[in-house]
């Protein structure tokens, strides 16, 4: 027992931490939180040099089969980790900006690292789910810490509703997946399946409950309708938090119940996702041309790129289940920078989230727009960017298992999705800004939106490394 | 034999106090036959040698929820006769509700696709036998992962309620001792030159 915890030691270290902090802020001055801030900015890189140092090399199952370490595992945890970082940085520049800095924002983001690496990692459906509601919950709290803005009560109560509707969904399932195989952990449910001559009733519901849960936390159409809402009405800090790090932990939820929980049951689910994956690209991809909110567009990009995310899961197949980890993890990178821009742009009581906004920003900020060129030029899939590298891997799996239409149709609402994306670079290229007032943001925020930019260029030239890891995650 | 008359009398009276709980006129009354029935079903978990789910059901629902409902229930002051309007028009719909949630209890308990388990199946343990112990030794070991991250929702929950409803402390006019002595009369008095008026 004692000789498990050496696993556990990542997520241990993060609660001492963010308990820790969460003392320590109290006694920190009211109007400087930039204290909290780097501390737990310095806890995170804590906990990435503990993953690092404990990197796996085998799978090992801890804690009554509750957890499970393995590569894939420490990986993503990493990368939730190294965003979460980035996130915490913007944050705080947005939340001084627009004074509404408070010590828990950053406890409760940690709180939310810590549920992510619970799913991540987890190897029993009573920890799956625990620690969605960990992340859930810091997530809801984090939405309406604007207390004084409508809109974003308004997207946390919906946020609250709608996740709680999903939790349940997700519970029913597991409830009666356990009813019915007596399996509490992933590997004696997925023997029980193996076991099973036929899929009975039972189990086929039990997985339905559980794919409309998976389905709904990553907000796949048609249960879709809270993401552009919330998206809208967070703050725009949390709205880059909710579109980055949690999408990563929600992939690794969808694997873990999936292809470690009920591998045996591959051919029901995947025309589940398929199903899914195609609604979402055609639903988001079509919508975000009539939107003149960014944030709202970006919503329905969310969407659109959830579709190939599943798209990827759908083809069954552990190359397969890569692609959509590489795709995850630069989806996460490329929406991060996208709302990281919007943060740049806005100033005091002032969002900067229409597209008017963004109208002549080359002459205001060439550098600026150039790196927003990146960005929707990877969200669109532009070649030689990592967005377009994330496509033809997912791509090239779907093809691989043989269903070219289901990659000409993806490759079809790409195309129509490239039209949104280019129209905001058209704006900032040909059209005249409304206003002139120079970018206010701080050296250290333009620094990181930088390397956050390039970041997609440089992994675009080299997609091998990250394809490897990818790829190396799901060898084992 | 005795079993089963304990058995009986705390489940008669168990329906009993539940049927009071809906029927009643006055919603205190109607919380304090909710108590009653906590605590028969209480002493039914007790007859299933589930000494801490009953201690629990006791400490917990009687003890802490039951307090806050009857003080929500004492300050708003409900108007009962509101609630109980179009009672009769509701009625088919209720009777339909409850029907369908007799058969799809009757449904569940007699399917043969979960192995529940029959009362004359399970263990009969001596009197020295533990189950708050044997809880206890399971949730520390084979669930402490799990026990532990319920502990950190609960600590998000108490974090979020705080700085969700927390203002910032208010200005009291309180009168400061230390300052009142240190007042000097240039600090409060100010002397005006003024033309006398003619």
């Amino acid at each position: 027992m004692t000789a498990e915890l050496i696993y556990v030691i990542p997520e241990i270290a993060l609660l001492t931490l963010a308990s820790i902090i969460l003392v320590v802020d109290t006694f920190g001055s009211p109007d400087d939180r930039s204290f909290t801030v780097t501390l737990s900015q310095s806890s995170l890189l804590v906990v990435i040099g503990l993953l690092i140092y404990l990197m796996p090399d085998s799978t090992n199952y801890a804690l009554g089969m509750s957890f499970v370490s393995d590569q894939m595992g420490a990986y993503l945890k990493i990368f939730i980790c190294i965003f979460t970082l980035v996130v915490f940085f913007y944050s705080f520049e947005y939340l001084k900006e627009h004074e509404l800095v408070k010590g828990e924002y950053f406890v409760l983001g940690l709180f939310a690292v810590l549920g992510m690496m619970v799913m991540v990692s987890a190897y029993s459906l009573l920890t799956i789910y625990l620690g969605l509601e960990l992340l859930s919950l810091s997530l809801y709290a984090m939405v309406a810490m604007n207390r004084d803005s409508q809109q974003s009560a308004e997207a946390a109560m919906k946020y609250f509703v709608l996740g709680a509707l999903a939790s349940g969904m997700l519970l029913y399932g597991i409830s009666m997946l356990y009813g019915i195989s007596g399996a509490i952990d992933l590997g004696s449910l997925s023997a029980y399946i193996a076991q099973q001559e036929n899929t009975g009733l039972l189990l086929a519901f039990g997985l339905v409950f559980v794919v409309v849960g998976i389905a709904f936390k990553l907000g796949a159409v048609p249960f879709h309708m809270w993401v552009p809402d919330v998206y809208q009405g967070s703050p725009t800090s949390v709205t880059l938090f909710i579109s980055s790090a949690p999408k990563i932990a929600a992939f690794a939820m969808a694997i873990r119940l999936l292809v470690d929980g009920m591998a045996g049951l591959v051919n029901d689910w995947q025309g589940m996702l398929m199903i899914l994956s195609v609604l979402s690209m055609a639903a988001g991809n079509i919508i975000a041309i009539s939107q003149t909110n960014i944030k709202r567009m970006l919503a329905y990009s969310t969407i659109a790129h959830i579709g190939f995310l599943l798209l990827g899961i759908a083809s069954g197949s552990y190359s397969g289940y890569a692609g959509s980890m590489f795709y995850v993890i630069c989806y996460a990178l490329m929406s991060m920078g996208a709302f990281g821009m919007i943060i740049l742009l806005g100033r005091k009581g002032y969002e900067a989230d229409t597209l008017d906004d963004f109208k002549g920003l080359a002459t205001r900020s060439p550098w600026f727009a150039f790196m927003m060129l990146i960005l929707m030029f990877s969200m669109a899939g532009v070649p030689p960017l990592v967005g377009f590298w994330a496509k033809w891997f997912v791509i090239k799996e779907v093809v691989a298992m043989g269903h070219i239409w289901l990659a000409a149709v993806a490759v079809l609402f790409s195309v129509i999705g490239a039209y949104y994306y280019l129209r905001l670079v058209k704006l900032m290229y040909f059209d005249k800004p409304d206003q002139m007032t120079a970018l206010k943001a701080s050296k250290g925020m333009r620094f990181v939106l930088s390397i956050n930019g390039l970041a997609l260029l440089i992994l675009g030239f080299i997609p091998g490394a990250l394809m490897t890891l990818c790829l190396s995650a799901f060898s084992v | 034999m005795f079993e089963q008359i304990v058995f009986y009398s705390f489940a008669a009276m168990l329906v009993f106090s539940a049927s009071m709980v809906v029927s009643m006129r006055n919603p205190v009354h109607a919380a304090l036959f909710l108590i009653l029935a906590f605590f028969t079903s209480a002493a039914l978990w007790l007859l299933l040698q589930a000494e801490f789910l009953a201690i629990v059901l006791v400490l917990v629902y009687v003890g802490a929820v039951m307090v806050l409902f009857l003080f929500v229930v004492m300050m708003l002051d409900i108007n009962v006769t509101v609630i109980r309007e179009g009672f009769a028009r509701h009625l088919p719909v209720g009777i339909g509700v409850a029907i369908m949630m007799l058969l799809s209890m009757g449904l569940i308990v007699g399917s043969k696709q979960f192995q529940l388990v029959q009362p004359e199946d399970l263990n009969k343990f001596d009197p020295q036998f533990s189950n708050t112990q044997e809880l206890g030794l399971a949730l520390y070991t084979d669930y402490l992962y799990p026990f532990e991250i319920a502990g950190a929702i609960l600590l998000v929950a108490i974090i979020a309620a705080i700085s969700l409803t927390m203002r910032k402390p208010r200005t009291h006019k309180t009168p400061k001792p230390e300052k009142q002595v240190s007042v000097r009369s240039q600090d409060r008095v100010r002397i005006v030159k003024m033309e006398s008026e003619k």
